[in-house]
Formats: C-alpha cells, structure tokens, sequence
C-alpha cells in the first residue's frame, strides 16, 4: 500500500497537469455556443486548420479545403501573409438549439493590422455546439482567352557617352490639385488630391514638412500607403499624410513636396469599382462599400482601396483606405468596405474610390 | 643682419630701372592661344617670368623684342609679366567662338503651352574660355513642316537664355541654338495637352451591361491624347456609384458599367469632365 499510494498519485498528477497544458482539442466538444467560436478561433490562431474545421457544423456544407482557404487564404492573397493576433467573441443570442455570436478579429497582416468583425451562427449538432461556417463559392470563370492588349511604358535612360547638356527623359509633373488640412483626434493631418499631368507613368508620393512659429521644423511626413504611388497619364490620387500629436496652433507654415520618378508601368489591370454606397455596418457605425472586378486576365493578389470624401463645396474632407484580404480572379466581383467616421459621415456629399493593386506575378 | 640683407635687396630691386634704364612694356589686345609680344630695353640676356590664370613660366630671354608663344595663353584672364624688376601686366581676351553649350528644358512639354520651353546656351571658345563679348545667338524651336518659334538674343557675360511657347502639334520639335557657324540641337517632345471637349456615348451591351465609349479625344489643339491616359466613366443609380479608370487605346476609351435601368453616366479624364448621359431616361 505504501509503494501503491506514491505511484497513483504521481499518475494523477501527470494527468492533471497534461489536462491543464493540452488544448481544447478534437477530443473536448464545445459545450457552449461561445466556447466553440472560441475553439475554432484559437485552432485558427494557432494555424491548426485541421483542428479548426472539427468545429464547422456539417450543415454549412463547406469542406475542409474550401474552409482553409476562406480562412487562411489563397492565391496570395493578404490573408496568406497574415496570422490571426487577438480575437473578443461576444454571445448576441442563445437558445437551446442555435445561438449568434459576434467575433471581433484582430489580423497581423504585411501591411499592418486589419480588423475584421463576423457575426457567426452556432448550432447545436450531435451533442455539442459547431459553427456554421458557410463559404460563398466564388463562380468559376470559364475558359476563355481575354487579350491584354493595353499600353505598357518601358526607360532607356541617358548614359555616360551622352553630349554635356544632352536631355534626359524627365520624371512627369504632378501637381497637387487640392490640399486641406484638418485637425482629428488630437492630430494633424494633411489631406488632398494629386495629378500627374502628364503624358508618361510615374512612381509619386507627397512628403510635407511643418514649420512652427519660431522658423524651425516641428515635423515631417510622408503619405505612405495612403496615396497611390503608380499614376498613370492623368490619373489623380488622393493623398493623406498623419502628423500624430501635432496641433495647429503650433504650426505657422506647411511646406508641401511632391515626389515623381519616372518608372517602367503597365495600363493593365483595369479595376471597376462597382456599388459603392454608403451604408451601417452590424455595428452601426458608417461604412462604404462596394464591388471590385478585375477586368483583365490575371489575378490581382492583393487590392488596395482608396476612397475620398467630399463635402457639398467639392472639399476634401477625408481620405480613408483599407485593403481587401481576397484576391480578385478575373472578371469576379469581390466586395470591399472601408470604414469612415461616424461624426464626418453627415459631411460627406460624394466620394470617389480608386482601387491600387499589388500582384506576385504581373509583368510590370 | 637679417633686416638689413632685406632692406638692400629691396632697394636694389627699387633702383634696378634707374639703374637699367626705360620699363618693360607691352601694348596691343590680345587673344587666347595668340603670342604677345613684350619689349624689354637693353641687351643681353635675362630672365623673364610670367604668371597668370593659365599658370606660370620662368625662362632666360633676350632683352629687346620678347615673343611669348600662344601655348601660354589658352586661358584667358589677366597676366603679369616681368623682366630685369620691370613689369608690365595684360589682359588676354577669349578666342573667337567655337563651341556652344546648350542645355534645353523639359525634354517633354505640353503643346501649345506659354513660356513652357527654356533654353539656355553658354558660349566657350576653343580653349573652354566662357565668351564674354556680347555675341548674338539664335534660338529656334519648330517641329517638322512648321514655321515654329525663332528669337535672337545678345549673350551677356557669356550665357544667353531665352524661354518660348511650345509648338501647337504634337511631336519631337527640333531646339536649334546657332551663332555664326556654330549650331547645337537639341530635341523637345511635344505632347498633347489636357483633353478638350470629351464626348462619350451610351448604348446596351448583349450582356445587358452598359456599354461606354468616348469619341476620340483630343486636346484642344486637336493632337490625340496619347494611349494609356485614365479616363473615368461612372455610372450613378439608386444602387450606389460604380466607377471603372479605363485607358485610352487607339485614341478611344470605352468600359462596361453594371447594368441599369435609370442612371446618370459621366465621364472624367483628370480634372476634365466631360458630357453627362441619362440612362434610362424618358421609359
């Protein structure tokens, strides 16, 4: 009995310990409607589709592959170089049989943090709780042969045998159009809108410099991602550049700079960007949305939208952008939204939205 | 002893004129690359030495009629030069004009736009001697089969700069700077400017879709805006707004927007709008 008490309690304690350490897997049914969004979740953070797609009730008749690419991405999309960081789930509605529940998703992705909420339905089946997971089957494009017969621009530059004097090809003008700087949420922020003029593509970004009351420089930025950096002939980019806690009174000039390079381009892929309206979202906070549709041959990888807001005196009163997780296969819609701030909603008489692109294997 | 070695030299440098007789003179204008001649009283030999902008020589000479070879005057500017204690100074010209440097911006314009081209020439001599002698120079810019655009303008300390209005037709225009028989060209790509007048039309694609298409666009000069221009048709009803950034190809824009039953179509290239369409209207 002595040597049998010690041995017993050590296997209780390794049982115990295990059972602590080990996941909720396969073998734990979720026992309530949050519990299974949860599960699901965690599997989804940890890369586990397998694990994850225990959890997809049967009757959202999705099977695993489909599951994992909705979830994880494909085509090299932005979700296949994003990993999901942090999740809140939240119970909307429960009975016996069926429950809503809302998961609010936070994604580290390339291009920084997406947010992502989902109202998800859970059912009861076969004695435990299971997500409905349903997954729009996206319409296969038929064969067909779509000829891409747009422009394309090649460089040869000057090189060193060239007479002094002699002209190299000069980068396009661009020309700022409108520029309107406002004043949110404790920072300032430039905002407007950029032309290139001319007749050639061109690589442009907008830098600003603050000049503060005393002569020196408070602050300098540069639009980033929130422009679009290929301008084709005439093509016009809205611009945002985020100065973070910086008021204006502290600022007594502001020095705009635009940048244009001269850069190989293509005119293809042309996007339409169809249905845009402005909406509520679950939440109800005001969205725009919209359809995008890739109106060439390839696939677009990953699709940036970039929308500007106007008041009714054709101002610029907001530039918002947000990137689409799903790749865009030719001629297939793909819906977009972008949020915008409840307070500048009232504001806004018109937008316009342009949609950028970066694809893996576009010949450019 | 040291003080009063110097004080000696000196005064034998003071007195050496006296002592020798009349100055080292020199007389006439002179040019890069030309000999000057010096004349230095007395016989015998001595010692000349010159310096100035192209550098300096030490050399035995004979007194009298000294001829310095044009080798020692590429560079123009002022030179000293002196024998026995005796100098004399000069200023050495630039040579006749030989070459013209001629930087000519943009490489690309708009056409028909005001003061758009700049041209400016700097004129060297054959020795890279900047010509300061006001010299007058021809700027002409023109495209082929055009009279183009021709000014004369007189250099002044050696640049002359002159700024002309782009050409109305589109294409390389040839920027002839020339003085005498000196000529430089350089090439100015005319493009067409903003689009004038866009004009498109509506009609049903079989697919139901709303079939857009511009007329071929032109700036107001009547050259065609080139291929790849965005041109924005969109296309406005109950449902939203719906956008497409089509390119011109072969002159034309056309795109398909969703289809509609009562919509207000527009089309846009830049920050030209062009004519709006009621789709639908008067069913």
């Amino acid at each position: 009995m002595n040597k049998i008490l010690p041995v017993v309690l050590i296997v209780l304690a390794a049982v115990l310990v295990a059972a602590a350490t080990m996941h909720s897997s396969a073998l734990t049914p979720a026992t309530t409607p949050e519990g299974a969004v949860q599960s699901l979740l965690n599997h989804v953070k940890t890369h586990d589709a397998d694990g994850a797609y225990r959890y997809v009730a049967k009757s959202s008749n999705t099977d695993e592959p489909d599951f994992a690419h909705d979830v994880f991405g494909d085509d090299g999309n932005l979700r296949t170089y994003s990993a999901l960081q942090l999740f809140d789930t939240k119970v909307m509605h429960e009975d016996d049989q069926q429950a809503d529940v809302r998961a609010t998703l936070q994604w580290a992705s390339a291009v920084g943090a997406v947010y992502d909420t989902r109202d998800l339905k859970v059912v009861r089946e076969e004695n435990s709780w299971k997500v409905l997971w349903p997954v729009t089957a996206r319409p296969k494009v038929p064969p067909q042969v779509i000829p891409v017969n747009y422009l394309r621009w090649d460089i040869v530059s000057r090189g060193p045998d060239d007479d002094w004097g002699a002209q190299n090809v000069d980068a396009p003008r661009v020309r700022i159009i409108s520029m309107n700087p406002v004043e949110k949420d404790g920072n300032f922020i430039l905002l407007g809108e950029i032309e290139n003029e001319d007749t050639v593509p061109g690589f442009v970004s907008v830098a600003a410099t603050l000049i503060g009351k005393d002569g020196k420089t408070i602050g300098q930025e540069e639009s980033f991602d929130k422009i679009s950096h290929i301008l084709l002939p005439k093509e016009i980019s809205p611009f945002r550049i985020d100065f973070p806690n910086m008021s204006r009174e502290r600022i007594a000039s502001v020095h705009m700079q635009p940048n244009a390079m001269l850069v190989p381009a293509s005119a293809d892929p042309v996007m339409g960007v169809m249905h845009q309206a402005m909406q509520k979202d679950a939440r109800g906070h005001s969205v725009l949305t919209g359809e995008l549709v890739n109106q060439s041959g390839q696939t677009v990888n990953i699709p940036h939208v970039l929308a500007t807001f106007y008041d009714n005196a054709g101002k610029v009163i907001w530039v918002a952008d947000g990137y689409v997780d799903q790749s865009l296969a030719p001629l297939t819609p793909v819906a977009f939204t972008i949020g915008v701030h409840d307070d500048l909603a009232p504001k806004i008489h018109s937008y316009r939205v342009t949609a950028n692109q970066y694809s893996r294997d576009r010949v450019q | 002893m040291k003080l009063l070695q110097r004080g000696f030299f000196f005064a034998m440098l003071a007195l050496t004129p006296v002592i020798c007789g009349a100055q080292l003179s020199v007389s006439g204008t002179f040019r890069a690359g030309v000999a000057v001649t010096l004349q230095a009283p007395g016989s015998g030999t001595s010692t000349l030495y010159l310096f100035g902008p192209g550098g300096a020589i030490k050399q035995t000479v004979q007194r009298g009629t000294i001829t310095i070879p044009g080798d020692n005057f590429k560079i123009a500017g002022r030179y000293t030069a002196i024998v026995d204690g005796s100098n004399a100074w000069f200023f050495v010209n630039e040579a006749p004009l030989a070459n013209i440097s001629f930087i000519a911006r943009p490489s690309r314009v708009p056409a028909a736009a005001r003061g758009a081209v700049l041209g400016s020439a700097f004129l060297f001599d054959r020795f890279q001697n900047l010509v300061l002698a006001s010299t007058p120079v021809d700027f002409r810019l023109a495209t082929e089969s055009t009279k183009g655009e021709d000014r004369t303008v007189t250099s002044r300390n050696g640049v002359a700069w002159v700024q002309l209005n782009s050409g109305s037709r589109s294409g390389p225009a040839q920027f002839v700077a020339s003085s005498g028989d000196v000529s430089v060209r350089r090439v100015v790509q005319q493009v067409a400017a903003d689009p004038c007048s866009i004009r498109m039309k509506a009609a049903r694609a079989p697919d139901g879709n709303i079939l857009v298409e511009t007329a071929p666009i032109a700036d107001c000069s009547g050259n065609a805006v080139p291929d790849g221009t965005i041109v924005t048709f969109a296309c406005v009803d109950k449902r939203g707004r719906s956008t497409v950034d089509a390119r011109v190809k072969r002159g034309f824009a056309r795109a398909e927007l969703p289809p509609s039953s009562a919509a207000t179509l527009s089309v846009a290239a830049g920050v030209v709008l062009g004519n709006e369409i009621h789709w639908g209207g008067g069913q």
